[in-house]
């Protein structure tokens, strides 16, 4: 095999943490829409992945995005992130309906946790094709929008956020504010398919109410 | 060791553990008055009893002289648990000193001890928590966010994203809700019934949406897969028959007719697809070629193409001995949607991987890569069908997550066109007769709707499954439709009967058709 060959099967940290940061992105983007948080005028399709993702065409929604799942793909070079969840709560009671994780596990990294975290042992370059990557990181994209099927009616105003799950010693960016973490009570998971860059693997698993 | 016993008698004298719910005895009172000369000090005390001895002597707080004036002055507030107290017969300078209990709130002091008591215990119960307890509070920290959270950070920008605009309804009621859907359906000339002209019943009959189970023959006989068993209805006759029935627990996952003739092709949940000929009540082969259950079946002439599970195509020629053509990866998951258009020149297949695949036909069908993958769908593509009057021209409908109908240009892969259904889509068939397209649908109204093609306003919409209705198909003369429903019952609605003024033009495109076929042949 020569250089070039080579080279075109691997994949950096960084192209790993951007590409988890688009899963992110399109995956946002498509419960958004499937869960009809947004009205539906406000989204258009565009291809990404060999796959029709409605894409959110509200700048403010865009806006927010952009800076969220750009300070986290920033984390996720620097390992510092290890879940990112999406909330969905009611406006008006501000009662947390569902709730989507997607959990981040650093391939290579010791099972001790994150006290033993030199970055310096984990490996900078993975072995896995792109291609393989995207088409795995279809399959959930796909079943997300599957998840419709079973998830209950949100029938009421509902808005967003997405909370980032660090390590402890990161530091707070300028308007970034530390929280407090949500659960929903008495609630049903459901998991879904994982997938992994061989540097980043993401969990997606829905918890919403039990009605 | 006795010195010890000592000690402890010695506690045991002192300690006063139970607190005092009514008045001392008199011996006790006595033998304090004269030792303290005040028995108020000592009830007042009682609360430090705990920690000192019970006769340490504290100063008092209030004299008892005062006490006395007081319980002069409100006499009525004497509790009744002290009825026998007359202290205002007593004189305050009196040598026999009767202690006045009413100021001493025994019912209260006692509750205070109790409660200082039960403070100080859950304390230590806090304090020295067990290691499990501990251990387990911390798992079910962990279990609840997915992390030891005294080691995480949890943080969130401050610009929220906007709310969804005021007065917005989310659009997914429709699909719970049970309301009728709010598009008109247009006025239309001709009569169509709205109750089935015949109800059959079909039990056990598999409620899978990915199945395909039901097909109508040109030779008016429709075969139905309930269960492992495949029975033949002859629609001119009303005679059934049972053609097969599988063993153990597999049952029956689709069923095809050629287009002419009496074969029938049976695919099954081990992955084989038999060929029956039902003149005969015979099998005449079994080709093997998946490893997953059958779900879908298509004939093209002496082809037959099979779908599978595991999402491989296999085209099988029926009349070689080795039958195997070629094996596609076709669809990353189960394939449910298969069906060669009128020409034979394209294979339409969906999957439950959400693509809709368009392959050619016209290099021996080995094609491996299709010629247009389409991916708009949001859900499982099971509902396909072809226009019969125009070529290349398919309709699609998707599951629960997509709802939608749309139409294709096979030549270009162009979407043609699109309309929301507000409910899964589970089959589809053109009219020969009209220019109308008949779509079957799932929640919540279960019902057919007949399309106007290519506006797509409603003609009809045709209620009565209980369930939902999971295949359509077609009788030969094209007056009928089938529609098996999950509730276990067959409905023929007749829906398309000619239009008597109309009726001769209709017999002539009919001629033309059969008479290309022959041309074909």
């Amino acid at each position: 095999m020569t250089e070039t060959q080579q080279k075109a099967k691997c994949i950096t940290l960084k192209g790993s943490a951007e590409l988890v940061k688009e899963y992110l992105l399109y995956g946002v983007n498509s419960i958004l829409y499937q869960r009809g948080i947004y009205p539906p005028e406000t989204f258009e399709p565009a291809e990404h992945f060999g796959l029709f993702v409605l894409m959110s065409t509200d700048e403010k929604i865009k806006g927010f995005l952009n800076t969220v799942l750009g300070q986290i793909q920033e984390w996720l070079t620097q390992r510092k992130v290890q879940k990112i969840t999406l909330v969905i709560t009611n406006v008006n009671t501000k009662e947390v309906l569902e709730k989507w994780d997607f959990k981040v596990d650093y391939e290579g990294q010791t099972s001790n946790g994150p006290n033993d975290n030199k970055n310096n042992d984990l490996p900078e370059v993975g072995t896995k094709d792109v291609k393989i990557i995207q088409r795995e990181i279809r399959e959930v994209i796909r079943q997300i929008t599957g998840t419709v099927s079973f998830l209950p009616l949100l029938d009421c105003l509902c808005s967003f956020d997405i909370l980032t799950y660090t390590v402890p010693d990161c530091g707070i960016p300028k308007e970034w504010n530390e929280t407090q973490p949500v659960f929903i009570a008495n609630s049903q998971e459901v998991q879904l398919r994982s997938f992994s860059t061989s540097i980043h693997k993401m969990d997606t698993i829905v918890s919403y109410r039990n009605v | 060791m006795s010195h010890l016993k000592y000690i402890k008698e010695i506690n045991n004298l002192t300690r006063m553990d139970e607190a005092i719910k009514g008045p001392l005895p008199r011996w006790q009172k006595k033998c304090l008055e004269t030792s303290n000369s005040s028995v108020n000090h000592s009830i007042n005390t009682s609360r430090k009893i705990t920690n000192g001895s019970f006769l340490t002597p504290t100063p008092t707080p209030t004299p008892t002289k005062k006490n006395d004036t007081r319980v002069k002055k409100t006499p009525s507030k004497t509790s009744k648990k002290s009825p026998s107290r007359t202290p205002a017969k007593t004189p305050s300078g009196g040598d026999r000193f009767i202690p006045s209990r009413a100021t001493t709130n025994f019912d209260l002091g006692y509750y205070k001890i109790q409660q200082q008591t039960n403070i100080e215990k859950n304390e230590e119960k806090l304090d020295n928590a067990s290691p499990s307890k501990r251990e387990m509070q911390r798992l079910m920290g962990e279990n609840l966010h997915g992390g030891d959270i005294n080691q995480m950070r949890v943080l969130s920008y401050q610009n929220k994203a906007p709310a969804p605009p005021e007065g917005y309804q989310n659009p997914l009621r429709v699909v719970y809700s049970q309301s009728k859907t709010p598009a008109s359906i247009k006025a239309s000339t001709r009569y169509i019934p709205q109750t089935p002209d015949r109800i059959l019943d079909a039990p056990e009959i598999v409620d899978d949406y990915y199945l395909n189970l039901i097909d109508w023959s040109e030779n008016n006989i429709l075969a139905v897969a309930l269960g492992a068993n495949v029975y033949l209805w002859n629609a001119a006759t009303g005679t059934i028959e049972q053609l097969l029935e599988l063993n153990g627990n597999d049952y029956v996952c689709s069923v095809a007719w050629i287009q002419e003739g009496p074969y029938l092709a049976v695919g099954t949940t081990v992955g084989n697809t038999e060929l029956w000929d039902c003149n005969q009540t015979k099998r005449v082969r079994v080709m093997n070629g998946h490893a997953a259950r059958v779900g879908s079946l298509s004939w093209n002439s002496h082809i037959l193409t099979s779908g599978c599970r595991a999402g491989q195509i296999v085209h099988h020629d029926v009349r070689q001995r080795d039958h195997l053509i070629s094996t596609i990866n076709a669809h990353a998951q189960e394939v449910c949607g298969l069906k060669w258009s009128p020409d034979g020149k394209y294979l339409a297949s969906g999957g439950n991987d959400n693509m809709l695949q368009i392959w050619s036909s016209t290099q021996s069908h080995t094609h491996t890569q299709p010629i247009y993958s389409l991916n708009q769908h949001q859900a499982a593509v099971k509902a396909l069908a072809w226009c019969p009057w125009q070529n290349s021209i398919l309709a699609s409908g998707g599951g629960t997550a997509d709802r939608t109908i749309r139409f294709w240009n096979c030549n270009t892969g162009a979407c043609l066109n699109m309309v929301d259904t507000k409910s899964q889509v589970c089959s589809l068939l053109w009219s020969t007769t009209y220019k109308e397209i008949v779509s079957g649908h799932g929640y919540a109204q279960n019902q057919l709707i007949i399309w106007k093609y290519p506006t797509m306003t409603k003609v009809a919409e045709l209620t009565g499954h209980s369930s939902r209705v999971l295949h359509l198909a077609m009788s030969p003369d094209g007056t009928t439709i089938l529609s098996a429903g999950a509730d276990e019952t067959l409905r023929l609605w007749k829906c398309f009967l000619p239009d008597p003024h109309k009726k001769k033009d209709t017999s002539e495109i009919k001629s033309v058709v059969s008479r290309l076929k022959q041309s074909i042949r």
